[in-house]
């Protein structure tokens, strides 16, 4: 017993002992454990997991399946796999900014919501040429996203209030109002949904021919991609970046070295929240065209885990945001396929997070760990 | 008006033992966003048990209701134990910890709803149904004008949960381990100076917390939904937060702000019924308690004071 909990020690300072690679080899770690509890609970079914993850793969484009429907290919559901990517990965920077000042956005759906539904209405069901209503709708959703957002830091500087607590009321008072105004006055009476928004303003290029596939194209992907590199950027090399990340270490040791604390928690929040409100009009006005009445994107909720898990690195988001898409993505064609509840996926996401949640006692322990077998080598020289 | 009083108090009291919960647990030191994944996860094993014992049980027995009371009780304590790993032993941040719980417990209960509803019961449904518990009305008193209404169609779990809270509230207030509990909040040093285990301290009123709100989630389950299901997750866990903050983490205060909220909310249904609006504005009225709770968090969040040590991570060779 005690030479295999030696065995397990020496195992864990191998494989994440290196701290110049613990940024990547926890998060590593904590996938690799959930993954595992996964396939216990896929087991515990009686369905095979390899097949089952397999499929979650297939699923998102990235392993062909047996068979393809007319003008589909492994591409098409790749493109379609970006398509879902993107609201995700915007998403998940809002977390992550927010994360670096202290502050916890769990309003992102919200703001997502706000975003999306105000630039349906306005820009959506416009009869503007493509041209201007694209850069439109990118412009309202960051304005929209960005006053909730603001809103939320405001009330924490000016009145204390947890933004826990004030961004989850934000959430459901958006869900519903915007709910009754959707089946007030915009609803579709054979979807239940709103009415969807014109082509020209949908930031996916839906069902475009090309060669004999036919494929959704995400615009927004590319502008993900190169916002996270903007944000690494903002983050690590400005000054407003530097402010930011002190105030989220220590509000008291920044408030010393002179930088305005609230003024700083407010402008996080504006920037989380325009990332946010991107996210929603990729969401609501790319990857959907339409808002169902009474639902929050389960996004926002899912970047917190991409965030946590990337430990709020930009760069890292585009790697995490990619694998809880696939997850999440690839789980309607494992029900498909496996008979597995789809639900499934977001149990994964749900054990990822928790891992990730650990990631500061997993650095902890692997450094006592190592320490102390350092000490044993010494007494054993000696 | 006698509806208001009667929907008001079968929503406020859920929610005020949900929120005596989250107090203990954040006058002991831990934030305490858990709450909505707790009384999910309660509402979960209660249903469960309910639906397990109901075949054995006549149709309108009321045992499986009870069963389902003390099922949810002992789920929610067993999963706010998850918590309490999180922020005792492997120090966590207590708000990250409190959101993973939360959505670790929506994305299981879904999970697990529909593969037993498969595997056990052979039917494809996302639901536990319960149905609406009988109700009590206590004769003559309930005669009164107005106030009688207090005494009518009472929940059983209305009374179970007054009983709770009165002895949830001598155990604060007037035991060893109530105070040592409040000091745990304000300052952990002291309390682990006088030979007290604060990590004990702790964990006990988390799974307290964990208790009280499994107890919440049954009765949300068993008269508003009448169904377990995904719907249980609406926010009540959080407005049970917004409560404890105007209620400034005291048990008596809070019971104030939580009877404000069922009242706000169940005045609001009866205005819709009463002017005839069509149903798509009772959307409008469901906003009710959460821009009750931000108005009144944006008036009095200035004046509280929040356990000292809130949230901090208890270190001991820290001074």
């Amino acid at each position: 017993m005690q030479k295999n909990k030696h065995i397990v020690k020496r195992g864990m300072v191998r494989l994440l002992g290196n701290d110049r690679y613990q940024g990547i080899t926890i998060p590593l770690f904590a996938i690799v454990l959930s993954l595992l509890a996964g396939a216990v609970i896929i087991l515990f079914q009686g369905k095979n997991p390899l097949t089952a993850y397999q499929n979650l793969l297939q699923g998102s484009g990235l392993l062909p399946k047996a068979t393809y429907a007319g003008y589909k290919s492994m591409l098409t559901d790749f493109t379609s796999f970006m398509n879902a990517w993107t609201p995700m990965l915007f998403a998940s920077l809002s977390v992550a900014v927010a994360l670096r000042a202290g502050l916890f956005n769990i309003g992102v759906s919200g703001q997502m919501l706000c975003a999306g539904f105000l630039t349906t209405i306005t820009v959506g069901y416009s009869s503007l040429s493509a041209p201007l209503a694209k850069p439109l709708v990118l412009v309202v959703g960051i304005l929209v996203g960005a006053l909730v957002g603001g809103l939320i830091g405001w009330l924490k500087y000016q009145f204390n209030i947890n933004e826990v607590v004030s961004s989850i009321m934000i959430n459901y008072i958006a869900q519903y109002v915007i709910s009754f105004f959707i089946n007030t006055y915009y609803v579709n009476p054979v979807s239940r949904q709103s009415n969807a928004v014109s082509k020209a303003a949908r930031l996916t290029l839906m069902d475009t021919p090309v060669g004999n596939l036919k494929m959704d194209i995400p615009l927004g992907i590319v502008l993900a991609v190169l916002t996270a590199f903007a944000v690494k950027f903002l983050l690590d090399r400005t000054t407003f970046g530097y402010e930011l990340k002190c105030v989220g270490t220590s509000r008291n040791a920044a408030r010393y070295a002179g930088i305005h604390v609230g003024r700083n928690m407010i402008a996080a929040m504006v920037f989380s929240g325009g990332l946010a409100g991107l996210s929603g009009v990729t969401y609501f006005l790319g990857y959907f065209g339409s808002i169902q009445p009474r639902v929050l994107p389960s996004t926002g909720f899912d970047a917190i885990a991409v965030s946590l898990l990337a430990n709020s690195n930009p760069i890292g988001i585009i790697a995490s945001s990619f694998l809880i898409t696939v997850l999440s993505k690839g789980s309607t064609y494992m029900n498909s396929a496996s008979g597995l509840e789809s639900e499934i996926a977001s149990v994964i996401t749900g054990v990822i997070l928790l891992f990730s949640a650990c990631g500061a006692f997993i650095q902890y322990k692997v450094k006592s760990y190592q320490d102390e077998l350092k000490e044993e080598t010494e007494r054993g020289k000696s | 008006m006698e509806r208001i009083i009667i929907d008001g108090l079968a929503f406020s009291l859920p929610l005020f033992i949900m929120a005596i919960g989250g107090i203990y647990s954040e006058k002991s030191g831990i934030t305490n966003l858990a709450l909505e994944g707790l009384q999910g996860f309660g509402a979960f094993t209660g249903a469960l048990a309910a639906v397990l014992a109901a075949s054995s049980f006549s149709g309108d027995s009321q045992v499986p209701y009870y069963i389902a009371m003390v099922f949810a009780v002992v789920g929610g304590t067993v999963y706010s134990l998850l918590h309490a790993l999180l922020c005792i032993r492997f120090k966590a941040n207590q708000t990250i910890s409190g959101v993973v719980i939360n959505i670790l417990a929506m994305a299981l209960t879904a999970f697990l709803t529909k593969f037993l509803n498969r595997s056990v019961f052979g039917a494809a449904s996302d639901k536990f149904v319960l149905g609406v518990s009988a109700k009590l009305t206590v004769p003559g008193i309930s005669q009164i004008p107005v106030l009688g209404a207090v005494f009518k169609d009472i929940y059983p779990f209305e009374l179970i949960i007054l009983v709770v809270a009165v002895i949830a509230w001598y155990v604060m207030y007037k035991t060893r381990y109530g105070m040592n509990l409040r000091a745990c909040g304000d300052n952990p040093h002291a309390v682990d100076a006088a030979g007290v285990d604060v990590a004990r301290v702790r964990l006990i009123a988390v799974m307290v917390s964990g208790g009280l709100s499994g107890l919440a989630g049954i009765s949300f389950a068993y008269s508003i939904s009448a169904n377990f299901s995904s719907s249980i997750y609406v926010g009540y866990g959080y407005l049970a937060i917004a409560a404890l903050i105007f209620g400034n983490w005291t048990i008596l205060p809070t019971l104030g702000s939580c009877l404000l909220f069922g009242f706000a909310r169940s005045a609001g249904y009866y205005l819709v019924q009463k002017l005839q609006m069509p149903s798509s504005y009772s959307d409008l009225v469901m906003t009710l308690p959460y821009v009750v709770t931000l108005l009144l968090l944006i008036f009095f969040s200035k004046y509280n004071r929040s356990p000292r040590a809130l949230g901090e991570i208890y270190d001991k060779g820290k001074r």
